[in-house]
């Protein structure tokens, strides 16, 4: 199993990152924090540009940096693909150029990029013989998702590669760095804020806070975790995969399917069979200990088993509660409420989710 | 005392006190000039002011203009193409010294040697003040070319300014040669060695040194009383132990 | 134009200037460099350094020169045991004052340019492959193509017009240390005006003409050199 070693420190004017990751060097890792906790830190320590990081950062095996030994191997030489917030690209080449220069500093035998395909892909065929200060931001940032993934990378580096995108460009390179990191097998290390984006891409999750990274580990289990509110703040909830099975197009409603149990969501453009993620936040789930009797406008009530109930925060009246309705859901609820329902790990209760609050 | 009082004491000073002599002298003479300012000074309370450079550039300086009352030239050329231009006073333009032409080395020499000195090893360069516009550089010049050694030499010949220069060049050994005027050498200030060699005067043109005294100077009593002072028996004598011969 | 009118000196200059420039470029790259990026306590003494001969009479540096460089200076004694030639009075001595003397016309610029350069790029091309080295002159070079160009035409214009230090460790060589400043030197000095208006003039209307190429350059490519 290949795996990503980041077990590093970093200290300067102020800041601290404090680092002890080990995941899957492989698939979509999503490092997900807010603004100034590290995030974009962290990855810089992995690409090798932080110089005063001291610890131990091995890819698949390979010792990059290591301080006890005193290795450390150049950023150029670890072949490691970098989007950076800014496109950063070189404003005295044309865009060709720039999609061609880590292409042809990487050895023949490494090259395996198509660059037809990605210059597809990226809808930036029109733009090659052009200098970057003549597009805009959006095309900018596209030519160097291009330029770095034609670099070869052994692992690509994402610093909110899509922030200064518009959201149609956005859902069009989603899939693609999905694609990439798929069929060009490629790891990615994906830095977002995004919580939509990261539901959609990431296979493994490193939560960021304060400069702590020590938090990570597959995105479905973290989401269901109890105690990372600190961390996922309003984003606290559970992802569940399910499959499409009908479209009631009247209601403009999509209905899916997930352990033998519904789930109505606002209609998603997507044929019936696909595979869906949806993420279902702590605070829109609400528990009753029987089903409701009267008519009741929330469409999904789901039946569960309460699994444990996370513990009280003095000063907070919420308390978080994990369920098994086959797989793990997450409710917030009030202390209040907790101590009225009785609740105990166990317990068969009937979960309200309302389908206008599902994405 | 108030500093308008002091202002005016500062500004009224000419006036109160004895006169000043803009005096420009070729480079050749300034150690001399030292020795003679004080002298000068105190006979006559009389203050001198003394610019130094190479007779070729005090020429050109006096020539557009420059506030000099005295000049003392290195040669009789420049004074009277300076009389010709009509800016001396008529009658004012006297020998007061004729200069003696050395080589020296900075280090002492058997004084034996003679021109063999050029023959010596280790010779990389022979210093001479430029002979276009210094009158040692001309007569260093025409020795050479009488002994019939200029164009053996010429590669290693570099030029000074002026004879000051020339001393600097020897003294800090980037010349192992250079031809000065015998005054130089015989400076008291002089820490290096005071051997050298005289060249023969048959090898070159006499240096006539002249000095003139500028029509600028013409209401300065002051300048008067130093081109009389430079024609008295006491200066006469000085300026001969300098290393100079006199008429 | 007087026929006797001697030129070489014209072309000794522009020789001169032009071997500085180049080996300053060289040498002052990796210092400027440097300086543009170290947080190291020397970096001050060491951009004081450069900086001195802006300030100082070329005379000190002059006489420092003719001492360092002579037959038992710290630089002219080595110089004479390996090649047999001294420095003082010799093209290559004019050669070292010249590099010390222009050195902050080259290296400030230089400096300046490598301080306003964006980092990013930079750090992209190695996230790229680029070495070091490799990212210097495909990157940075190209961006700091201003800072090279206004480097290399104050460093060879400084260079063409130097005198002080010349006329205190050159020696008046004709062909080898007579410069045009010293020619016109002379040529003032001994009232050959024709002379000394022609080498002037030549060099005043060729300085011009490198600043009106450079400023037109400048507009065109709309960047700012001086």
């Amino acid at each position: 199993m290949t795996r990503l070693i980041a077990q590093c420190d970093l200290k300067h004017s102020g800041f601290r990152l404090h680092a002890r990751l080990d995941i899957p060097a492989q698939g979509i890792t999503a490092v997900f924090g807010r603004s100034g906790s590290g995030k974009t830190t962290l990855l810089r320590c992995l690409a090798g540009l932080e110089r005063s990081a001291t610890g131990l950062i091995s890819v698949n095996n390979k010792v990059w940096q290591e301080s006890s030994t005193g290795i450390f191997i150049p950023v150029h030489q670890r072949a490691v693909g970098m989007v950076f917030q800014q496109p950063c690209l070189f404003s005295h080449m044309t865009v060709r150029a720039n999609l061609n220069y880590g292409l042809t500093r990487t050895p023949l035998a490494e090259r395996r990029m198509p660059w037809d395909q990605v210059i597809e892909i990226l809808g930036i065929g029109a733009l090659l013989e052009r200098y970057p200060q003549h597009l805009s931001l959006g095309e900018q940032q596209r030519v160097s998702i291009g330029r770095a993934v034609l670099s070869n990378p052994c692992l690509l580096l994402m610093d909110e590669p899509l922030a200064s995108l518009d959201a149609p460009r956005k859902d069009e390179i989603l899939p693609f760095i999905k694609r990439l990191n798929r069929e060009m097998n490629i790891p990615v290390v994906y830095v977002s804020h995004s919580v939509q984006e990261i539901v959609q891409l990431a296979d493994t999750l490193v939560l960021v806070h304060e400069g702590q990274a020590t938090v990570a580990g597959p995105i479905h289990e973290i989401f269901s975790r109890l105690g990372l509110h600190e961390y996922l703040g309003e984003a606290t909830g559970a992802i569940i995969d399910a499959h499409v099975i009908a479209h009631e197009a009247e209601f403009d409603l999509t209905c899916l399917e997930f352990h033998g149990r519904r789930l109505y969501v606002p209609r998603q453009s997507l044929n019936v069979g696909d595979a869906v993620r949806v993420h279902i936040l702590s605070r829109n789930v609400s528990l009753s200990l029987a089903p409701p009797q009267a008519p009741t406008s929330v469409l999904n009530i789901i039946e569960a088993r309460v699994v444990e109930i996370g513990a009280a925060v003095p000063g907070k009246p919420a308390v978080e509660v994990k369920l098994d309705a086959g797989c793990p859901i997450l409710a917030t609820i009030t202390r209040k409420s907790l101590h009225a329902l009785a609740l105990s790990p166990g317990q068969c209760v009937y979960a309200s989710i309302k389908a206008a609050s599902l994405q | 005392m108030k500093l308008p009082v002091l202002l005016l004491l500062w500004f009224a000073s000419p006036l109160l006190h004895a006169g000043e002599v803009k005096v420009a002298v070729a480079a050749n003479f300034l150690n001399t000039l030292h020795i003679l300012a004080p002298v000068f000074e105190k006979n006559t309370g009389h203050h001198l002011l003394i610019s130094a450079g190479s007779t070729g550039k005090l020429y050109a300086q006096l020539h557009n203009g420059a506030p000099y009352d005295v000049f003392l030239a290195a040669d009789d050329k420049h004074p009277a193409l300076l009389e010709k231009e009509g800016l001396v006073m008529p009658g004012r333009r006297i020998t007061y010294a004729v200069g003696r032409l050395v080589v020296w080395s900075g280090r002492s020499m058997p004084s034996q040697e003679g021109a063999q000195i050029f023959q010596q090893s280790g010779i990389r360069h022979i210093a001479i003040a430029n002979p276009a516009t210094a009158p040692y550089g001309r007569a260093a010049y025409q020795a050479l070319n009488t002994m019939g050694l200029w164009h053996i030499l010429k590669p290693r010949i570099v030029q000074g300014d002026d004879v000051g220069q020339v001393f600097q060049f020897v003294a800090s050994a980037n010349a192992q040669l250079g031809f000065l005027a015998l005054a130089q050498v015989l400076n008291p200030k002089n820490t290096f060695s005071r051997d050298y060699w005289l060249v023969p005067e048959d090898l070159y043109d006499p240096i006539v040194q002249d000095m003139v005294l500028l029509k600028k100077a013409e209401n300065n009593s002051a300048a008067y009383a130093f081109v009389v002072f430079m024609q008295a028996a006491q200066a006469r004598t000085l300026i001969q132990q300098a290393g100079y011969k006199v008429k | 134009m007087p026929t006797e009118l001697d030129l070489a000196p014209l072309w000794l200059s522009l020789q001169l200037a032009s071997v500085t420039t180049v080996l300053l470029l060289l040498f002052a790259t990796p210092l400027a460099w440097w300086l543009a990026n170290t947080r190291a306590r020397g970096r001050a003494v060491i951009e004081a350094m450069v900086a001195l001969p802006l300030v100082l009479p070329p005379t000190v540096l002059g006489f420092y020169l003719l001492l360092v460089l002579g037959p038992h200076g710290a630089l002219g004694a080595p110089w004479l045991q390996l090649t047999d030639t001294t420095l003082t009075f010799t093209f290559t001595g004019l050669v070292i004052a010249s590099l010390l003397y222009s050195l902050p016309f080259v290296v400030q610029p230089l400096q300046n340019a490598f301080e306003a350069l964006d980092r990013k790029p930079l750090e992209a091309a190695w996230c790229l492959r680029a070495s070091p080295l490799d990212s210097f002159f495909s990157v940075v070079l190209p961006q700091a193509m201003r800072g090279y160009l206004t480097a290399a035409v104050l460093g060879f214009t400084h260079t063409l017009g130097e005198f002080g230090v010349v006329l205190m460790v050159g020696g008046n060589i004709p062909g080898e240390t007579r410069v045009i400043s010293i020619a016109i030197y002379d040529h003032v000095e001994t009232l050959d005006y024709a002379s000394a208006h022609w080498l002037a003039g030549i060099l005043l209307v060729f300085t011009f003409i490198v600043l009106l190429v450079v400023y037109a350059l400048d507009r065109h490519a709309r960047v700012r050199v001086i």
